[in-house]
């Protein structure tokens, strides 16, 4: 469904992306790992043409995407959730919502949907239709990330690219969220490609995973395959194996 | 959406309604630069207080507006309704391949930016002589008229130019209410989130743009045909800073706030005569008092001063009074 070959992104002068080379089938979950700096949310902002590629091509169900703009890429049904929330905080909760939806105001039959989809989006988190009057700016963290994720569900995305879902939030949120995003895939086949600290989470949902360290793919594998590689656990899920790669 | 019907409807009458105690008096004339400056605050306020880009050199559009119908019809004696609109094209086209260069700007880049091309413009109105008469001004443009009727006094002035006025407030409470109005609010917060939501932000800040530049070159085009004089002074630097402050103390995103900073600046000058050579300083002070204790504006102010003074009258404590 998507696949990136041999992309480079340079902020100015600095290198953000080397050569980087990945691909997700439809129908899966993706997670990027890596310790800060890595290039995780660079790579999302390049999909998404925040921060355009120098060189390499994105290919998008077979066609070229690298040279699009963001608004092009959205209408394709690539939808981000970018990293820290950025809910347009004095704005409604629905106003949020129906703010997704910007690019499908122009057709007539789309409004119908739209009500639906914001229905489905209320379904999905009860949380948000308790407070859609509300300014989202007054929200708590998870709520607002909930809302930063059914925003981009009004996009009607096949492709969502979450940028540190996790950030800040309990971990009994955290579930909740992974919970809703495990659902999307299998009753919606929305293809996921997930940046997360929380290593070991999005490993567990992911079916596979690529590690990043400073810029550079240096691992992929199935998710399982990453939770067993002995690297992979001294370096992002804490456990103690200093004496095997710290000599 | 019912309740900006109403809201409108109640506005307008309260307009509409205004000069029949007034006949004609001096406070009309100073009711029609109310509906002049309404027309640019509102303008401006889609620009400034919606989509958050700011324009140091709003007065530039004003003026452009002014000199085109001023110069084609006072020197060439073209239809002055036609270059109504065509003066609203022309500074609309202009602003629209200005604004691709300048929006690209952020903060306080954008404001020098703005600064800049309003005194260019500036300097342009005093020193192309041969057509806009220079610093002693340009004299005898002609009253509008529809067939006998001219508009040739304060009173016919005052319907015509809040007509105009009440039109584009129309207008722009129902942009405000559309999607248009939700990606302006959301650039205003986060651009890149507003971009990652398929919002076209660069285009969509440039097109605000032309329209605010537009709806001022009407203000402009109506304030030559009611002066029937126009000179530079009227269109420097001072009257857009003037209209930055419109907004701003009037309510930033509020279109009526809008209508209130403009009355209000334009009405304080008259009110404050009392204060003879002092004026200025009260005029500062007051603006000053209001920025600091009611940074929403007065379309917020007001309403909160009400309460708060009401719980003091009854003795009980305001809910929810937050002028303090």
């Amino acid at each position: 469904m998507l696949k990136l070959k041999n992309i480079n992104t340079y902020y100015g002068k600095v290198h953000a992306l080397k050569n980087v080379s990945l691909h997700l089938v439809a129908g899966e979950i993706v997670t990027l790992i890596g310790a800060n700096g890595a290039g995780k949310t660079t790579i999302l902002n390049t999909l998404s043409a925040i921060t355009p590629a120098e060189s390499g091509e994105i290919l998008f169900e077979g066609n070229p995407i690298h040279n699009l703009p963001p608004d092009r890429l959205v209408r394709l049904g690539i939808a981000q959730v970018p990293e820290g929330r950025q809910v347009f905080k004095p704005l409604s909760v629905e106003d949020n919502l129906e703010l997704g939806a910007y690019l499908r105001y122009r057709s007539r039959e789309a409004r119908g949907t739209i009500k639906k989809d914001l229905q489905d989006v209320y379904t999905l988190f009860p949380r948000l239709l308790e407070r859609r009057k509300q300014l989202s700016g007054t929200l708590s963290g998870g709520e607002q990330q909930m809302l930063a994720i059914g925003r981009a569900l009004m996009t009607s995305p096949r492709l969502l690219l979450l940028d540190e879902p996790s950030m800040g939030l309990a971990p009994l949120i955290v579930q909740e969220i992974f919970r809703v995003l495990d659902g999307l895939r299998r009753e919606r086949g929305t293809t996921i490609l997930l940046v997360e600290q929380n290593a070991k989470a999005a490993l567990k949902l992911a079916d596979r995973g690529y590690v990043l360290e400073t810029g550079k793919v240096i691992l992929e594998g199935t998710a399982a395959n990453l939770l067993e590689n002995k690297e992979v656990q001294r370096a992002y899920l804490g456990k103690d194996k200093k004496e095997i790669w710290e000599r | 959406m019912k309740r900006e019907v109403v809201k409108f409807i109640i506005f307008a009458a309260l307009v509409m309604l205004a000069p029949l105690p007034l006949k004609q008096s001096y406070l009309l004339n100073v009711l029609v630069f109310v509906g002049i400056n309404t027309l640019l605050a509102v303008a401006l306020n889609l620009l400034l207080g919606f989509a958050g880009q700011i324009s140091l050199g709003h007065a530039a559009f004003f003026g452009m507006g002014a000199y085109l119908s001023g110069i084609l019809t006072a020197n060439f004696g073209l239809n002055p309704w036609l270059i109504i609109v065509l003066a609203a094209v022309t500074v609309g086209g202009l602003a629209f391949v200005l604004g691709f260069p300048i929006l690209k700007l952020k903060g306080h880049y954008l404001a020098m930016a703005t600064l800049g091309f309003g005194i260019i413009f500036y300097i342009v109105f005093n020193e192309t002589i041969g057509l806009t008469g220079g610093p002693s001004g340009l004299p005898g443009i002609p009253n509008l008229a529809i067939g006998s009727l001219t508009f040739d006094n304060d009173l016919k002035n005052y319907y015509l130019i809040w007509g105009v006025t009440l039109l584009t407030i129309l207008l722009c409470v129902n942009l405000a209410h559309s999607r248009i109005g939700r990606a302006l609010r959301a650039i205003h917060d986060s651009e890149v989130a507003a971009r990652v939501m398929g919002v076209n932000v660069r285009l969509l800040k440039v097109q605000i743009f032309a329209l605010s530049a537009a709806i001022s070159a009407v203000a402009g085009s109506l304030y030559a045909h009611t002066m029937t004089f126009i000179s530079p002074t009227s269109f420097g630097f001072n009257f857009s800073v003037e209209l930055v402050t419109m907004v701003i103390i009037g309510g930033l995103g509020s279109i009526y706030g809008s209508f209130l900073g403009a009355a209000l600046l334009t009405l304080l000058p008259e009110l404050l005569r009392a204060f003879r050579d002092y004026d200025i300083i009260a005029y500062g002070a007051l603006l000053v008092f209001m920025t600091i204790f009611m940074p929403g504006g007065l379309v917020r102010g007001i309403p909160d001063l009400m309460l708060f003074l009401w719980s003091r009258l009854t003795g009980k404590r305001g809910g929810n009074a937050q002028t303090g």
